[in-house]
């Protein structure tokens, strides 16, 4: 079991979806990296925070049957890496949804729930997972 | 830089070794390559160990200082590396030991790779498994190693076409080419129905579209080219090497149906032996999923990307067809006991290069290629092999 830090660490990015934005390329990365693979040390003091919007779209899905000791009681469950619409992919759950429902190129936004726990008095860890973007109902329209 | 030269080889059996601990396993190996090599072990000038996890599957590190102990050269105080690129750790170990001696720094070097997979529960050995990917930014978010070959696997579909059924046809295949091996793991043919009638692992991949775990060990001995004939009739040289990284999450790549990292390790290799996909009579390539093999065969030449569906399908790998692909069984019938696997590729092409495959025997085979990959192709190693 790990020390509460070593989750603690990363919550910005977990609850929020920052990430780095190179501002020699304008490219934007996620998770945070301190260099840009493209522009190597040009973008050394050039990597900016930059929040994800949280829109996107699925890039492969899978439908995880047999799964790690905390996710057990959520099996099966959904995972995808969805391409975001700032062009950076991240891998994460799809929830809310039935498996049939979503496919390589469905519309997901992120949302903020519980990922797993550490036993019954472990610390409980949270994160974005995705859900699908539903086609707007008719009076939307107006 | 020298010319070398694989002189001897050794593997144990792959699969459930209860009565076998780590140790015994990686001794079992290498005795038998010191044998085959014809040598006597305080000949060795230098060890290197490929080991994924020794650390989390039997509590032990410090790999490297216990098989050269236990292999009787604690007095010889030889220098005993470990290393580690996760499924990649034998090619790469096998890598270190070829520049060992292609420098001229030691004249024999000895190279084994093991690993004790069943020590511990089912699902630990899920969650050491996929310590080879982000922990961070995959496993956490419930992507197991599996799902990410699934996202690979439906990607790939989507792109290319590639069928449910196809991807069938290279774990019969390695099944069939297992069941001529007698130290598979598995040793029984299965058909289409086995696979697609098996149970879900991640969609659309099932239990058998995956390698197994495995308990295992395998070994070589190096020397010089110009020395090989003192110690043996059949040296096999390796005339090419190439390694090759990439990022460490699959979704940081500009496109999961390609493995960049086998693109350019392969690249570095065929450039190395002035050969190209062409010249390779025998692959034994990293099919620790049904897909990845798929994936293999484009990435390292032999087909067109898109292509390696088919090919499977209209039996193009099969044993003596166009290209001979895991001629042992593979990961997915040889068994894939991590650290050792890299090993037991090269002790499969040397076997073959030498013509004692037996049953499986690739007819006039003259050039092999070993194809070792770590996590989901973070580290890629490629290995040529001709007979000399």
């Amino acid at each position: 079991m790990a020390t509460a830090p070593r989750f603690w660490r990363e919550n910005p990015s977990r609850y929020n979806l920052v990430g780095f934005k190179c501002n020699s390329c304008g490219r934007t990365y996620f998770p945070p990296r301190a260099i840009c693979p493209v522009c190597h040390r040009k973008s050394v003091g050039k990597m900016e925070e930059v929040k994800l919007k949280g829109t996107g779209k699925v890039y492969s899905v899978t439908e995880v049957q047999d799964s790690l000791d905390e996710l057990n009681l959520m099996k099966p469950y959904l995972v995808a890496i969805v391409e975001m619409d700032e062009g950076a992919k991240i891998t994460g759950q799809v929830i809310d949804c039935d498996a049939c429902d979503v496919t390589i190129g469905t519309p997901v936004r992120v949302s903020l729930r519980k990922l797993s726990e550490e036993g019954p008095s472990g610390i409980i860890h949270y994160g974005y997972k995705f859900v699908p973007v539903k086609e707007k109902a008719p009076e939307a329209q107006h | 830089m020298r010319r070398v030269a694989v002189i001897g080889i050794g593997d144990t059996e792959f699969g459930e070794l209860w009565d076998e601990s780590f140790r015994d396993i990686g001794i079992q190996a290498g005795l038998a390559a010191v044998a085959d090599a014809n040598i006597s072990a305080d000949k060795i000038d230098a060890l290197y160990v490929g080991n994924m996890s020794a650390g989390r599957f039997i509590d032990q590190e410090h790999i490297g200082a216990l098989i050269a102990d236990y292999s009787g050269l604690a007095r010889d105080h030889i220098p005993a590396t470990r290393v580690e690129a996760a499924g990649a750790s034998g090619g790469l170990a096998l890598r270190q030991g070829f520049l060992a001696v292609a420098s001229g720094l030691h004249d024999i070097v000895a190279v084994g790779g093991a690993e004790k997979m069943m020590d511990v529960s089912d699902i630990e050995s899920a969650m050491i498994q996929s310590s080879a990917t982000d922990q961070e930014w995959e496993t956490i978010l419930g992507a197991t190693f599996p799902a990410l070959h699934a996202l690979i696997a439906r990607r790939h579909m989507h792109e290319y076409g590639t069928t449910r059924e196809q991807l069938a046809d290279v774990a019969v295949k390695n099944h069939k080419n297992g069941s001529l091996n007698p130290k598979a793991q598995f040793q029984r043919e299965i058909t289409r129905e086995t696979v697609l009638g098996s149970p879900l692992v991640s969609s659309p991949l099932r239990v058998f579209d995956c390698a197994p775990s495995s308990d295992g060990a395998a070994a070589v001995v190096l020397c010089p080219l110009e020395e090989a004939k003192k110690y043996t009739e059949t040296p096999v040289e390796i005339i090419g090497t190439g390694q090759a990284s990439d990022t460490l999450s699959l979704h940081h790549r500009k496109d999961i149906c390609t493995m960049e990292a086998t693109k350019v390790a392969a690249k570095r290799a065929f450039d190395m032996a002035h050969l190209t996909a062409k010249d390779v009579d025998l692959a034994e390539v990293h099919d620790n999923y049904t897909i990845s093999e798929i994936l293999a065969i484009e990435d390292l030449g032999f087909f067109k990307k898109g292509e390696g569906g088919k090919a499977t399908e209209g039996g193009l790998t099969a044993l003596n067809a166009e290209i001979s692909v895991n001629t042992s069984g593979g990961l997915k019938a040889r068994g894939d006991p991590i650290g050792a696997t890299g090993l037991a590729q090269a002790v499969e092409i040397v076997t073959q290069l030498r013509g004692k495959a037996d049953k499986r025997q690739v007819k006039d085979a003259e050039v092999g290629l070993a194809h070792n990959v770590g996590g989901t192709g973070a580290t890629v190693v490629v290995h040529l092999f001709r007979r000399v």
